[in-house]
């Protein structure tokens, strides 16, 4: 083992320890401000990287017809809310743009060459079709129960998270896939190959969080979503509407997933079921954290992608259970310091 | 009215002879896929060849009952007892995955039905004792695979090899195999690595087998998960040859390694280098009308694990009209026969090679059952 290998193996660990602490600071996010542990985050990297990867493959993105169908079922939701509570049918304005939105979008998809759009117009594409799904999913299975016990909350979104795994087999196929790298340029600083798609995950993480912090300490909206994770109900007196800031917790987790998938994609070959084991070391980050710290959870998360490109060096056939055994060192000294987890029933 | 009345009475009569007639002379053949879960690519194609298997065996009508395990073991496990208790089926094809047919054994032996494995390992048919006895598998064994590469090793020089496996039985299956072989020649294994399926770098056991330069990599895992570590060592700068296993053989490996896996060599059966075969092997003929039939109905070609399972039907079709004689289907005297004449199979052409079973053999290949392969201009080309 010389200087080589532990720089290579420290920015393999890095470049996995960054989509961790995204995913682990997302999850952090979502828990904060709805109670609900988002175990389908990791559906969102997938879903981001294979409908990139179907683009560029040139097969039709049949992902947007889920969205389609989500969307008609969220407004459905809010045509019936209306109608139990002041007996008139009606469509909203803004019901129906959002209603219009994934039709222009399938006819926008229909109608360009996908496969020869630049890079960054794909991902934007992509962007475009899986954000939505955030709020969607909060309406629909979310916000019907909003007041009930974490447990539940955390029962929907295993439910949620086997429902989508099964249609991300349907939609993408039980083929993995892989998209072509944004940037392929090698860079050699002194003996090491510096890949370049591995930095700009870096900095796309780094951007993020930056990004994070600025909208959670700046604007109107940031604050009103930390201080519904900091009293919920003093929050609501101040007329801060508890459905708008699920809405936005969900849209950021939706835009924060894909832009992981869309960023690891050409590191990796992704299936329709690997989004839940990327998710679960994010978590783990966020455990770490105590679901309540968003740069110790950042830390740990990129702790946990070091731990687990070492471990594959050294012992790789037990890496998995290693970075798994890491947690419970972590939930014992958390319940020694009795560290007491905001829970308001 | 009553005339009426008759008249429904009698064609529901009728309709209902109609139904229950065939019955008497029906075979029921239980087809367990892994066509949803992380092994779907696998049994996919395995569930879609069901739909191509003839109805009919000499005057035995045929029911396959075709059940799903979500690649989940224990469900495995919960079809097969369905399949034996409930619809009493005479024999089971499948599990798709290596870990599902390894927990259905001792249930197949426990009910006495013979069951026909498409999976990857030969730990289901070796070592051969009671309960494997009522197991057949319709891939080829590790070993023929393995004899196939490391003799090329021999041939082309190559003195030292490092292994990455799966973390899993086929990977474990692997490098024990491949381990005695390579003793057995005077090649050197000089590392050997573990990955899961699901694993997004691989670079850290990548890095360690660079660490001590071998000439060959082997690579054993099967789908799409064999890709990743080669790309990885491609990236790191690795020079020397790489190996696959039949793991590897299917159209995706060459779509997600693009020109990193040029120059690739496996072992496997014809199926990816049909054309190029000469017309005097016997396999070349059932493969092609596999081939075809299988496109015909969906429209693309079929990965080799499909195959896997209409060789398994081959199999049944050549036994069922001997185990005949010795009963009816349905009954354990039948299912008792039928293993039996599963394993007195002699010279059977199938899509994979020829099978020619025995008591201690329940793979049945030889030589002809796999060609050696290797990635050229992105396409699969024979190895001369």
């Amino acid at each position: 083992m010389n200087t080589q290998i532990v720089l290579i193996l420290a920015q393999d660990g890095i470049t996995n320890g960054a989509i961790y602490a995204l995913l682990a600071l997302s999850i952090l996010m979502v828990f904060s401000i709805t109670r609900v542990l988002f175990i389908p985050q990791g559906e969102f990297v997938v879903y981001g990287a294979l409908t990139m990867a179907a683009m560029q493959a040139g097969k039709p993105v049949r992902v947007v017809w889920l969205l389609a169908a989500f969307t008609v079922a969220a407004v459905l939701c809010d045509v019936w809310v209306r109608y139990r509570r002041n007996g008139r049918l009606r469509l909203t304005l803004a019901g129906s743009c959002t209603l219009l939105y994934p039709f222009v979008l399938a006819l926008l998809l229909n109608r360009l060459p996908l496969a020869q759009l630049p890079m960054p117009t794909q991902a934007l594409l992509t962007l475009a079709i899986m954000v939505p799904f955030g709020p969607h999913m909060y309406r629909l299975f979310y916000q019907p129960i909003a007041e009930a016990s974490v447990l539940v909350l955390m029962i929907v979104s295993i439910a949620l998270h086997m429902a989508l795994v099964g249609l991300g087999l349907f939609i993408f196929g039980p083929e993995g896939a892989r998209t072509t790298p944004f940037i392929d340029y090698p860079l050699h600083v002194g003996a090491i190959n510096l890949n370049s798609q591995a930095l700009l995950i870096m900095l796309t993480s780094v951007l993020l969080i930056v990004a994070m912090h600025q909208l959670f300490e700046r604007t109107v909206y940031g604050k009103a979503l930390r201080a519904v994770a900091f009293n919920r109900l003093g929050a609501r007196l101040m007329g801060i509407s508890p459905v708008l800031t699920g809405k936005a917790a969900f849209s950021v987790a939706a835009l924060i997933g894909t832009l992981s998938g869309i960023a690891i994609a050409p590191l990796t070959t992704l299936y329709f079921d690997s989004g839940f084991l990327i998710s679960l070391k994010g978590f783990v980050g966020a455990i770490i954290g105590g679901l309540i710290s968003y740069p110790i959870a950042a830390a740990g998360a990129v702790a946990v992608g070091l731990i687990e490109a070492f471990s594959a060096f050294w012992a790789s056939a037990y890496k998995e259970i290693i970075v798994f055994t890491l947690i419970i060192p972590v939930l014992l000294w958390r319940s020694v310091k009795h560290y007491p987890i905001e829970e308001e029933e | 009215m009553l005339w009426k009345n008759n008249l429904t009475a009698f064609m529901l009569l009728v309709g209902s002879a109609a139904f229950t007639l065939p019955a008497f002379a029906q075979l029921k053949i239980g087809v367990i896929t892994s066509s949803s879960g992380p092994s779907a690519l696998v049994g996919i194609p395995q569930k879609n060849t069901v739909a191509l298997l003839p109805k009919k065996i000499g005057d035995l009508s045929v029911d396959y009952i075709s059940l799903d395990d979500a690649s989940d073991p224990t469900a495995s496990v919960t079809d097969f007892k369905k399949l034996i208790e409930e619809d009493k089926v005479d024999a089971v094809i499948g599990p798709s995955g290596s870990p599902n047919a390894m927990g259905v054994i001792q249930f197949a032996a426990e009910s006495g039905t013979p069951m026909l494995a498409p999976v990857g390992t030969a730990a289901v048919v070796l070592p051969m004792n009671e309960q494997r006895k009522w197991v057949f598998k319709t891939t080829q064994n590790d070993d023929l695979i393995a004899r196939a590469l490391v003799e090329y090793m021999v041939k082309t020089n190559v003195k030292t090899v490092g292994f990455i496996g799966l973390n899993d039985p086929f990977g474990e299956n692997w490098l024990r195999v491949f381990s005695a072989l390579a003793k057995e020649h005077g090649i050197q294994i000089t590392d050997s690595e573990r990955y899961q399926r699901a694993d997004s770098s691989v670079t850290g056991q990548a890095l360690k087998l660079l660490g001590a330069n071998p000439d060959a990599i082997l690579i054993a895992a099967p789908g799409g998960a064999s890709v990743l570590p080669e790309t990885t060592l491609y990236d790191l700068g690795y020079k020397g040859k790489f190996y696959q296993t039949h793991g590897a053989a299917l159209p995706d490996f060459i779509k997600l390694g693009g020109k990193k896996v040029e120059g690739t060599i496996l072992a496997a059966s014809l199926m990816l280098v049909l054309p190029e075969m000469p017309d005097s092997n016997p396999s070349k003929k059932v493969a092609n009308d596999y081939v075809d039939a299988y496109q015909k109905l969906y429209g693309v070609k079929p990965a080799t694990f499909g195959a896997n399972v209409y060789d398994a039907d081959l199999l049944l079709r050549h036994a069922v009209p001997i185990a005949e004689k010795a009963g009816k289907p349905g009954t354990p005297a039948f299912r008792s026969a039928l293993r039996n004449a599963l394993e007195g199979t002699h010279d059977l052409v199938g899509t994979q090679g020829v099978y020619n079973m025995t008591a201690a053999d329940h793979s049945g290949f030889d030589d002809r059952g796999r060609v050696l392969i290797t990635v050229k201009d992105g396409n699969w080309t024979r190895v001369k």
